[in-house]
C-alpha cells in the first residue's frame, strides 16, 4: 500500500507527467474555445474585444509588479491599493477639479485627461518611492520575508488611506467617455472604451520601452536587476536605481487607474483583487519580464472575458476569481517560470 | 561552562515557572470575575465580556496553528482563513440540519427527531481538525516545494478560491454542499449528552450558563493547542522545521526531507485552525460564508507578528490583545472618542491599524512583543558566523573570541 502510494507520488514528480498533464489541461481550454468560437463567431470576437480593453489595463498593472519584482525580489502587495488610490484622486481631479460631465465637449474631456494625467503620475510616482523609501529600504538586508511581511501592512495602510478620503462609495468616470461603437467592422463592434484604453496604454507603454531599453538610468534597472552586488560594483547607485523603478512603478499605476475610472467604476478596495489578479498576470508571463507581463495580462483579460461572456459552458463571473487563482497555481506548479521567463531557482 | 552548554541552559530553563499557573488560573475564574471587573471605574467599561472572550480565545487558537507554519517552519501561509472555513463547514456538514437527506444521529446535544447527520461535536471537532489537516495535504503537495513569497501567493490564492467554492457551493450538478450565500445554520450546540446525569449540561446553548462553559472548553483547547504547540516545537519534528526556517538548503544538506517536513507544518498548523473554527461555528451556531475573507488571514499573520514569530506565549498574548481590539476594544475606544464630541469611528479603519501595527513591528521590532528565546539569544549574543580570519584586512584576525567556544 505504502511503496504503491510512494511510486505513484514518483511518478506524479516526473516532469514529463507534470508536462502532459499541463499540456492535457490547456488542449481542454483549446478545445472549449474552439466550440465556443463555432457556435457565435461574432459574440466570441466581441468578447475578445473586451478581453483586450480589460487585459491591458491589467498589463499596466502587471508591469508595475514585475518592475519592482525583477529588481527587489518583493511583491509589492501594495501596488495594487496605490493603483486605486490613483483612480480615486484622477476621480476628484476630472469630475470636481475640472468639473467635466458627460456634456463635456469631447476637446475639454482629451484635455481633462491630459491635465489630470500630468497631475496623478509625479503624484503617484513620489508616492510609491515613498512607500519604498520608508518602508522597504530598511530593510533591504532582513530576510526575504520580512519585506514582503511589511508590504502586505503598507497594502492594508494604503487601502484604509483611501477609505477615509473617499469613503466606501465608487467613483465613476464612465460617463466622460462615449458608450456604443466607435466603428464597427462587419458585425464586429470596436467600442469607444477600448479606442480611449489603447489610446492611453499603447503610448504609455511605448515611453516606457523607450525608457528601460535606451536610457541610461533604463540599463541600470536591467543591471541591478540582474546583479545587485555586480551592478553596484560597476558603480551604478543601486537605492537610486530602485527609487526610479518605484517612481516608474507609480506611474504606471497611475496611467492604470485613470484608464480603470474611464471604463469602470473604483473604490478604495478595487486595487486588492486586481492587484492579485496583474499579479497573477505577471507570473503568467514570467516575474521579471517586462513583455511577458503584458501577455499574461493579456491573457487573464481574455480568459476573464471568456468566462464572463461566453454562453457555451462557461461557470460565469461567479467563479472568475477562482479561474484567476487556479490558473495562478496552475502555472506556479506546471511552469513556474512563466510564458515568457527562463527557469529560475524558486520554479525548481 | 562552555558557551555552547550555557545556551542550552538558556533555551531550556523557565524563569517565569509561576507565571503559567497564575496566568491558567486567572484564566478559569475570569467569567466568574468578568461582573465584578465591568464595574470597576475607568477600566471598567473596557472588559471584553466571557462571549467576547470565547471569539478571542477561536481566534488566538488558530493564530498559535498559524505560527506552527509561519513561525516555526518559515513558509508565509496568507490563506489560513481557508483552514477556519473548512473547520467551520465541516462542523456544518456533520452537526447541522443541512444534509436532509439523511437523519443519523450520535451522541448528539439535539433532539433525536431532527433531520441531518447530528455527530457529538467532540467528534466533529476532531473530524474537523483531520479534515482540515487533509485539507493542509492537499494544498500543500503541489505548493510547497516553491519557496518563500511564491508560497505565500499561492497560499493567498487557496484562501480566495475555498470562500469562492463556499460560496457559490449550493450546487455542484445540483448537490447543495454549502447552502451558497446563506451558510448553514443553526449547528449543533456543545454538550454532555451522556454526562447529564451527573449535573453537567447535555446542551450549553440552552443550558442556563452558555458563555461560561463555552468559555471553559474554549480555554481548555487553547491550553490543549498551546501543550501541543510546545510539545511540538521540542520534537524532532520541530527541530526539522526550525532548521528549514533557518536555512533551508543546510536543512536538506543534514538530511532533513524538506517536502515531509513541511507538509507535516502544513497539516498540523491547519488542524487546529480547523478545531478553533469548527468550534466557533459551535458557538455561534452557524457558517456563513461572509466570514472567510482575506482581511482574516492578514489578521491571524498580524497576532504571529505582533506577538513574535515562532513564540508560543507571544503569539497567544498579541492574539488575545488584537482580538480583543478587533471584537470589542475597538468599538469601546470609538465610544469614548465619539463621547469626547470627535467624530472618528475606529472600527472603520481596523484593518489599516493592523497594516500600521505590522509595518511598525517588521521596522522597529521584528522578532516581536515576546521574542521566541532562541531568537533572543540571537539578538543578544550573535550568532557565531563571523569568520576567524577576514580577508579585506588581510592577515588581522576579527574580533571574535577564540576562547568562547
Amino acid at each position: 500500500m505504502k511503496d504503491t502510494l510512494n511510486r505513484v507520488l514518483v511518478r506524479l514528480r516526473d516532469p514529463r507527467v507534470v508536462n502532459g498533464i499541463g499540456l492535457g489541461l490547456l488542449a481542454l481550454v483549446g478545445v472549449w474555445l474552439v466550440v465556443n468560437f463555432i457556435k457565435g463567431p461574432q459574440e466570441f470576437v466581441n468578447v475578445a474585444l473586451d478581453g483586450l480593453t480589460r487585459g491591458s489595463i491589467y498589463g499596466v498593472v502587471a508591469l508595475g509588479y514585475t518592475l519592482v519584482y525583477g529588481i527587489l525580489q518583493l511583491i509589492n502587495f501594495a501596488h495594487g491599493d496605490v493603483f486605486s488610490l490613483s483612480g480615486l484622486v484622477a476621480s476628484t481631479m476630472l469630475l470636481t477639479v475640472l468639473g467635466l460631465t458627460g456634456d463635456s465637449s469631447n476637446l475639454a474631456v482629451v484635455g481633462g485627461i491630459i491635465v489630470t494625467l500630468a497631475v496623478t503620475i509625479p503624484l503617484f510616482a513620489v508616492v510609491n518611492a515613498t512607500i519604498e523609501r520608508v518602508a522597504y529600504r530598511p530593510l533591504r538586508h532582513a530576510p526575504r520575508l520580512t519585506p514582503l511581511i511589511t508590504a502586505v501592512g503598507m497594502s492594508f495602510i494604503v487601502s484604509n488611506i483611501s477609505l477615509a478620503l473617499y469613503g466606501v462609495d465608487y467613483e465613476s468616470g464612465s460617463d466622460l467617455i462615449p458608450q456604443g461603437a466607435a466603428f464597427t467592422i462587419g458585425d464586429i463592434i470596436v467600442t469607444w472604451k477600448l479606442v480611449v484604453a489603447l489610446a492611453i496604454i499603447v503610448p504609455a507603454l511605448f515611453v516606457l520601452s523607450w525608457f528601460v531599453g535606451y536610457t541610461r538610468q533604463g540599463k541600470a534597472m536591467r543591471a541591478v536587476a540582474q546583479d545587485t552586488e555586480a551592478s553596484a560594483m560597476m558603480g551604478i547607485n543601486v537605492n537610486r536605481t530602485i527609487s526610479v523603478t518605484f517612481l516608474i512603478a507609480g506611474a504606471l499605476a497611475a496611467v492604470a487607474g485613470l484608464v480603470f475610472l474611464l471604463e469602470y467604476n473604483i473604490r478604495y478596495d478595487t486595487g486588492f483583487e486586481l492587484g492579485l489578479i496583474a499579479f497573477t498576470a505577471a507570473v503568467l508571463g514570467g516575474i521579471g519580464n517586462l513583455a511577458g507581463a503584458v501577455v499574461g495580462a493579456l491573457v487573464i483579460g481574455f480568459v476573464q472575458s471568456f468566462n464572463e461572456g461566453l454562453t457555451w459552458h462557461a461557470p460565469g463571473g461567479d467563479w472568475t476569481r477562482s479561474i484567476v487563482f487556479g490558473i495562478l497555481i496552475a502555472v506556479l506548479v506546471f511552469r513556474p517560470e512563466g510564458i515568457l521567463g527562463e527557469q529560475t531557482p524558486e520554479g525548481a | 561552562m562552555t558557551s555552547l552548554a550555557s545556551r542550552a541552559q538558556a533555551l531550556r530553563s523557565n524563569t517565569n515557572a509561576w507565571l503559567v499557573p497564575l496566568v491558567i488560573l486567572l484564566g478559569l475564574l475570569y467569567p466568574f470575575l468578568e461582573d465584578g471587573l465591568s464595574t470597576l471605574p475607568l477600566i471598567g467599561d473596557f472588559m471584553p465580556t466571557t462571549g467576547t472572550v470565547v471569539v478571542m480565545i477561536a481566534f488566538t487558537m488558530m493564530a498559535v496553528g498559524l505560527n506552527i507554519v509561519v513561525g516555526y517552519c518559515g513558509l508565509l501561509d496568507l490563506g489560513y482563513v481557508a483552514f477556519y472555513a473548512v473547520g467551520a463547514y465541516t462542523a456544518g456538514w456533520f452537526a447541522s440540519q443541512h444534509f436532509e437527506q439523511v437523519t443519523f444521529h450520535l451522541g448528539s446535544s439535539v433532539d433525536n427527531d431532527k433531520v441531518g447527520i447530528h455527530l457529538t461535536m467532540w467528534l466533529v471537532l476532531i473530524l474537523a481538525g483531520l479534515l482540515t489537516m487533509l485539507s493542509g495535504i492537499v494544498i500543500g503537495l503541489p505548493t510547497l516545494r516553491l519557496r518563500g513569497d511564491y508560497l505565500a501567493i499561492v497560499t493567498l490564492g487557496f484562501g480566495e478560491i475555498i470562500p469562492q467554492v463556499v460560496r457559490n457551493g449550493d450546487s455542484f450538478g445540483g448537490f447543495n454542499l454549502t447552502n451558497g450565500t446563506f451558510g448553514i445554520a443553526p449547528i449543533d450546540p456543545v454538550g454532555f449528552p451522556v454526562l447529564s446525569a451527573i449535573g453537567l449540561p447535555d446542551n450549553f446553548q440552552t443550558s442556563d450558563n452558555r458563555e461560561r462553559w463555552y468559555y471553559l472548553i474554549a480555554f481548555l483547547l487553547l491550553l490543549f493547542t498551546i501543550f501541543c504547540s510546545v510539545r511540538l516545537r521540542d520534537s524532532r519534528l520541530g527541530r526539522a522545521w526550525i532548521a528549514i526556517r533557518e536555512d533551508e538548503t543546510a536543512a536538506a544538506a543534514m538530511g532533513v526531507p524538506l517536502m515531509r517536513t513541511k507538509t507535516w507544518a502544513y497539516a498540523l498548523g491547519a488542524f487546529f485552525g480547523g478545531v478553533a473554527g469548527a468550534y466557533y461555528a459551535s458557538f455561534k451556531s452557524g457558517a456563513f460564508p461572509a466570514d472567510f475573507y482575506f482581511n482574516i488571514s492578514v489578521f491571524l499573520l498580524c497576532m504571529v507578528i505582533l506577538g513574535g514569530m515562532g513564540s508560543i506565549w507571544g503569539v497567544t498574548v498579541g492574539g488575545m490583545i488584537l482580538a480583543y481590539l478587533n471584537f470589542s476594544g475597538l468599538s469601546t475606544i470609538g465610544t469614548k472618542i465619539q463621547d469626547a464630541g470627535l467624530n472618528f469611528d475606529p472600527t472603520k479603519y481596523q484593518f489599516g491599524i493592523y497594516g500600521i501595527i505590522i509595518v511598525l513591528m517588521m521596522l522597529f521590532r521584528p522578532a516581536g512583543l515576546i521574542p521566541e528565546r532562541r531568537h533572543r539569544i540571537e539578538l543578544e549574543e550573535g550568532v557565531h558566523d563571523t569568520p576567524f580570519y577576514d580577508v579585506q584586512t588581510e592577515g588581522a584576525l576579527t574580533d571574535r573570541d577564540r576562547s568562547n567556544d
